[in-house]
């Protein structure tokens, strides 16, 4: 049995400090929908996740209400859908991006990832499609989540793919450029994507995946905040052990929850997610538990130290708490949804070079970051390729969602609104890599002896 | 089964007949009631039998829910799996 005080906190915990399940994911195989004709193909990948998807709002629903902690969304994430898009043009593929936007819309889901294109080695036909049709269809899409995985660590990086995705960026940011640029906030550009991923944009469903899966993403920095600063003046030490503690309970709630929905909906569960990841809601900060660690601002030296620790005291905490940890496991850092980086990133503490020493440490990379909207594409590239490369010689997840904001200049800001939250605008180098990023090729997958 | 029941808010004449009352008239048995009192903030928990529950726990979540709202408290009726999750290995 559990004690009044377990149970306070508990209360506390969802009611004070923000705990809440992140996201119920569940992934759906579009295998089975191949046609030849592009309309009979739009159809059966409507008529499919419809019906495996038919019940997750109220499941996830029935959950929240059994168990008084909310879950935040219901998600849909499916095969990569460059892998059905070898016989359409552009147009079509932008069909199969509607198609997805209709169903996600009917099913009450506020985002449907796989949108997605694996490249690292090299495009096929179907992937070259897809690319192409991004900037379109991100544009007449609401809830579609795009994302093009460019590297691994088994593959090297497809450098042709780096400076294409630059290019696609600059293009998505100007036709969304009357909403903000909004279509980058759901493009990402990957390294070592994960199969298993429950969080947005980057989500796909893998292709060594079942038919249908329940992956489940936990949150929780308020949580981890507030325990942190309850610990007073302890060493390290102590702190880690307080991470660990606090991560195990959230994720706990995770596993309880991954279980539930699992059964009722009748789907295999997948994996529960361990990320801590941040809401632009006051008290639901990565920054904020930096900074309770005792740095003056999150960005300032010390910060990649502190992010490190905790990363790894989260794994170490989350992975006993659950039988299968999976997806991009780690703490996220998007500027954008993060009250405590946006007030970093607006100090000037922050910036874009120190955010890509810290993505070394974490997960996932570049995250909800707005620059300048004159940034050239080979910029962007640029930056791409070097966050790509931490990922790859690291043989961890990187990632990329950049913003080149249209119109927007270093100091103004950029709202998306709801969980995409508001982006400070954050100053590039500007000098150009347009030579290193035309050459092109592919820079070959790094050696995983002689570590030194 | 079990629910835990939490009640906090301003002291008043009643609060534990209300919600006792609501609970019978859901069919879900009180096992222990811990209540306080502190500066006039009333806090209790109570953990209550729901294997002969005659409404939907989901229902019964939400009527405590709209009797603490009635009566200016903050109700919470949760299932115990999730303390049991939490707090035990």
């Amino acid at each position: 049995m559990f004690s009044r005080n377990d149970i306070l906190e508990t209360i506390n915990m969802i009611k004070e400090e923000c705990l809440d399940i992140r996201t119920i994911t569940m992934g759906i195989s579009l295998y089975d929908c191949q046609s030849d004709s592009p309309g009979r193909l739009a159809e059966k990948i409507y008529d499919k996740v419809m019906r495996s998807a038919a019940n997750l709002v109220r499941t996830g629903e029935e959950i929240e209400k059994r168990y008084g902690i909310p879950i935040i969304n219901k998600r849909v994430s499916v095969t990569p859908v460059s892998l059905l898009c070898g016989q359409l043009d552009t147009a079509g593929a932008v069909k199969i991006a509607q198609t997805l936007d209709k169903a996600a819309h009917e099913l009450g889901i506020n985002f449907i990832g796989g949108y997605s294109a694996l490249v690292q080695k090299g495009s096929c036909r179907g992937a070259d499609v897809l690319i192409d049709s991004i900037p379109e269809a991100l544009n007449v899409t609401e809830r579609v989540c795009s994302s093009v995985n460019v590297g691994s660590t088994k593959a090297g990086i497809n450098m042709d793919a780096v400076a294409r995705m630059g290019r696609i960026i600059k293009d998505t940011a100007y036709i969304t450029r009357d909403r903000g640029s909004i279509g980058c906030a759901k493009l990402v550009v990957f390294a070592n994507a994960p199969d298993d991923n429950p969080f947005m944009a980057g989500a796909f469903h893998g292709i060594g995946e079942p038919e249908t899966v329940i992956n489940v993403g936990v949150s929780g920095p308020g949580v981890v905040a507030s325990a942190i600063r309850r610990a007073g003046d302890c060493d390290l030490a102590e702190i880690a052990e307080v991470i660990k503690r606090t991560a195990f309970k959230i994720t706990r709630v995770g596993q309880l929850v991954a279980r539930e929905a699992s059964a009722k909906l009748g789907v295999p569960f997948g994996i529960v997610d361990l990320s801590l990841a941040p809401t632009p809601a006051i008290g639901d900060s990565v920054a904020y538990i930096l900074e309770s660690m005792g740095l003056e601002q999150c960005g300032c030296a010390g910060t990649t130290a502190a992010l490190m620790m905790l990363n790894d005291a989260v794994k170490k905490g989350g992975v006993m708490a659950s039988s299968q940890v999976g997806g991009l496991s780690g703490a996220f850092i998007p500027v954008s949804e993060d009250a405590g980086m946006i007030a970093a990133a607006q100090s000037g503490v922050l910036c874009i070079e120190k955010l890509e020493a810290m993505t070394a440490v974490c997960s996932v990379g570049l995250d909800m970051i707005a620059v300048p909207g004159d940034t050239t594409a080979e910029v962007i590239s640029g930056i791409i390729a070097d966050e790509i490369a931490i990922g790859v010689a690291n043989t961890k997840t990187t990632a990329v969602r950049l913003i080149p904001a249209y119109g927007c200049k270093v100091g103004d800001s950029v709202s998306f609104g709801g969980l995409l939250g508001e982006a400070p605008v954050m100053p590039v180098r500007t000098a150009s890599p347009a030579k290193f990023i035309r050459r092109g090729g592919r820079i070959p997958a790094p050696i995983h002896s002689l570590k030194n | 089964m079990k629910s835990v029941i939490s009640v906090v808010g301003r002291d008043a004449v009643g609060i534990i007949a209300k919600v006792s009352k609501e609970c019978a008239d859901c069919g879900v048995n009180i096992l222990d009631i811990s209540q306080s009192v502190l500066d006039g903030y009333f806090t209790m928990i109570m953990i209550s039998d729901i294997d002969s529950i005659s409404v939907p726990f989901s229902e019964f979540v939400d009527r405590m829910a709209a009797l603490g709202k009635e009566n200016n408290l903050e109700i919470h009726a949760m299932h115990e799996d999730i303390f049991n999750a939490m707090h035990n290995i």
